[in-house]
């Protein structure tokens, strides 16, 4: 949905972690900053939360697992009990490689999943441009505008004291 | 951009800096032309003179692999002692060849060597290319491929007759299944960044429209790199154990059975350590000849290929010790049959192969302990061909020294390959040297992103005062 935005942009990934400090430290909420590489401190400038993604991976891998353990039971001893050898129909121990390798698969590939469509990336998706640039050497820093909540002069001030090469105000889909 | 590019030149000569992997500091949009070029130009004739031959023997390899299938495994040397010869030997060499890129990009990255960064990405790529030229050894083995779908476990109308989950040769079918799917999803996510700036860069239409569907919507958000960054995390946890994994129960489809020279159980580790070993004589190849195809010296730089090299060292020794363990308790373990069996390995008729294999392997890297050989591109060029070399006949001694004089004498036969299965290796060659030189051609062969990262990273930890 197209908005009203402040987006200023940066040159230089010091300067934009250090404005991004500087216009929380005045009370301004950041929308999201846009940038061509991670950059070191941004994080904790921007005061995100560390991701929940671990844990997507944790349940993926026990799924995974209990569906190796669950197939190999089934097949070997349940359906149909082929002898091979003389050995045991329930080779639990055989069954490890196989188990590993299931809990490996579901767990990574569940984790790309839930990654991709917890950002919203997926084939035929538009990609929603802060800047010409910010896939290549610059860094931009998007605010939402309200009429009500938000000092236009304030905030300029302090993104322009900060170092930014470029301040404008746009309605954009972001 | 050359006001940053100034302050980074100064912060090079501090005192104390981080060592530096890439000798220049470079401007962020320089990084994204330099590897961008490749894609963006009509390829020279120093790659069309390579493809040209990979495409050839790839043209081989299909002619003979037709022919293989179509009359049946009978053109093959293979006989009823030795079963398993030179398209296994071929399998285990190209499934190793793929390990040390899962290292380089894995491993490294839990490790935090920063000199990965320029060649993670086409680490990755070459092991998804030797993972496909393996996995097409077992299929044609077969003999019908067509019904290679029976060794997937599936409710089926023949029974439904399961697959057998005690067999190694089934471990098998998981592990490079599941080892080519979380290469693919690694490779591919980390590529994800930089097809958002090939779109943005690109004038024409056409590209665009391929970079704008393959970048799934990336547009550099700083909630998304973030999570992102946790991705590549969990992805290389998940790989590291992969790495020792795939091969080890590749080793296990021998050291399972009863076979004097393959029932051993120092056969994972082993294992494991010769195809980093082989992995990485393999990306020395191919690096010393794309960072000059491609003039990307800058990225590639000499003090990356001594640290393969180092690597190459370690693991070379690692292999050599193994064979040092293997004969020592042959000797020591009393068995009859294991004495003879190494006996006739180190001096039987396939004598030449076994002593190649110790001069490539344990012998010739250890000329890595001289700094001036480590540093001196011609010489590991040469090393790393004869890696290779030792590698791929470390399989086929493996393999065909152990079969073909086993417990009963009265079975104890020769194998010699025909035109058939040297055609089908060089067609595999062929496959891979096709999918790398295209790979180098249509997809950025080194992470943009990261390199771009480090580039700051460096900036950032030599406490560089920025202005804008």
């Amino acid at each position: 949905m197209p908005r009203e935005y402040l987006v200023a942009t940066f040159a230089e990934p010091g300067a934009l972690v250090e404005a991004v400090r500087n216009v929380r430290a005045h009370g301004f909420k950041i929308y999201d900053v846009y940038t061509p590489c991670p950059v070191h401190g941004l994080e904790e400038a921007m005061g995100l939360e560390r991701s929940r993604l671990p844990w997507v991976t944790v349940v993926a891998g026990v799924f995974g697992m209990l569906t190796a353990i669950a197939l190999q039971f089934y097949c070997a001893v349940f359906d149909w009990d082929l002898n091979v050898g003389g050995k045991p129909d329930n080779s639990s121990l055989a069954f490890v490689p196989i188990t590993f390798e299931l809990t490996v698969l579901f767990a990574g590939v569940i984790t790309a999943k839930a990654f991709l469509a917890r950002s919203g990336l997926l084939p035929g998706v538009r990609a929603k441009l802060a800047g010409p640039r910010v896939t290549d050497d610059r860094f931009a820093i998007a605010m939402r505008w309200r009429a009500t909540v938000f000092d236009t002069g304030e905030a300029r001030r302090v993104l322009n004291e900060s170092g930014a090469i470029e301040i404008r105000q746009a309605v954009m889909d972001l | 951009m050359t006001a940053p590019l100034q302050h980074v030149q100064t912060a090079h000569r501090l005192p104390g800096s981080r060592r530096r992997w890439i000798d220049e500091p470079l401007a962020l949009s320089e990084i994204t032309d330099d590897v961008a070029r490749p894609l963006n130009t009509w390829p020279g004739r120093g790659w069309f003179a390579a493809f040209a031959v990979a495409f050839t023997a790839l043209s081989i390899g299909v002619a003979c692999v037709s022919y293989e299938v179509a009359t049946g495994i009978g053109t093959w040397g293979l006989n009823r002692t030795v079963g398993w010869a030179f398209d296994i030997t071929n399998f285990v060499f190209w499934i190793g060849i793929g390990h040390a890129g899962t290292l380089i990009s894995a491993i490294l990255l839990l490790f935090r060597q920063r000199w990965r960064t320029s060649i993670n990405r086409s680490a990755e790529a070459m092991t998804i290319f030797a993972v496909m030229c393996a996995a097409m050894f077992p299929l044609i083995h077969m003999g019908r491929p067509w019904l290679a779908y029976f060794v997937i476990p599936y409710p089926n109308q023949r029974g439904p007759l399961w697959v057998n989950f005690r067999s190694p040769l089934l471990w098998d079918v998981f592990a490079i299944n599941t080892y080519l799917t979380i290469s693919l999803v690694f490779w591919y996510v980390g590529m994800i960044p930089d097809f958002a700036t090939l779109r943005d860069r690109a004038t024409n239409g056409i590209k665009k429209a391929i970079y704008g569907v393959l970048c799934f919507g990336w547009n550099g958000s700083y909630r998304t790199w973030a999570r992102y960054e946790i991705l590549s995390l969990v992805l290389a946890g998940l790989a590291t154990p992969l790495v020792l994994s795939v091969h080890s129960i590749v080793s296990m489809d021998f050291a399972v059975s009863i076979l004097p020279g393959w029932h051993t159980t120092i056969f994972p580790p082993y294992f494991v350590a010769g195809a980093v070993y082989s992995g990485f004589g393999m990306v020395l190849t191919l690096l010393i000849l794309t960072r000059s195809l491609m003039h990307l010296e800058r990225y590639i730089t000499v003090r990356h290929l001594e640290a393969m090299a180092k690597v190459t060292l370690l693991t070379g020794s690692i292999v050599g010790f193994a064979y040092a363990t293997e004969l020592f308790t042959a000797w020591l373990n009393g068995n009859i049959y294991e004495k003879a069996m190494f006996y006739n390995r180190v001096t039987g008729p396939y004598w030449w192969a076994f002593w190649t294999m110790v001069s490539c392997n344990a012998l010739a890297p250890q000329v890595l302990w001289v700094k001036r050989i480590r540093t001196s591109v011609p010489a590991l060029f040469v090393l790393s061909i004869l890696v290779n070399i030792g590698m791929w006949l470390e399989r086929f001694v493996i393999i065909v020294t152990s079969l073909h004089r086993s417990y009963l004498p009265s079975s104890w036969v020769m194998y010699r390959p025909t035109i058939i299965e040297v055609g089908t290796l060089i067609g595999s060659f062929g496959l891979f040297f096709t999918c790398f030189l295209l790979f180098i051609r249509l997809l950025p062969m080194i992470a943009i992103w990261e390199v771009k990262a480090d580039m700051e990273g460096n900036a950032h930890a030599q406490g560089v005062v920025r202005h804008a």
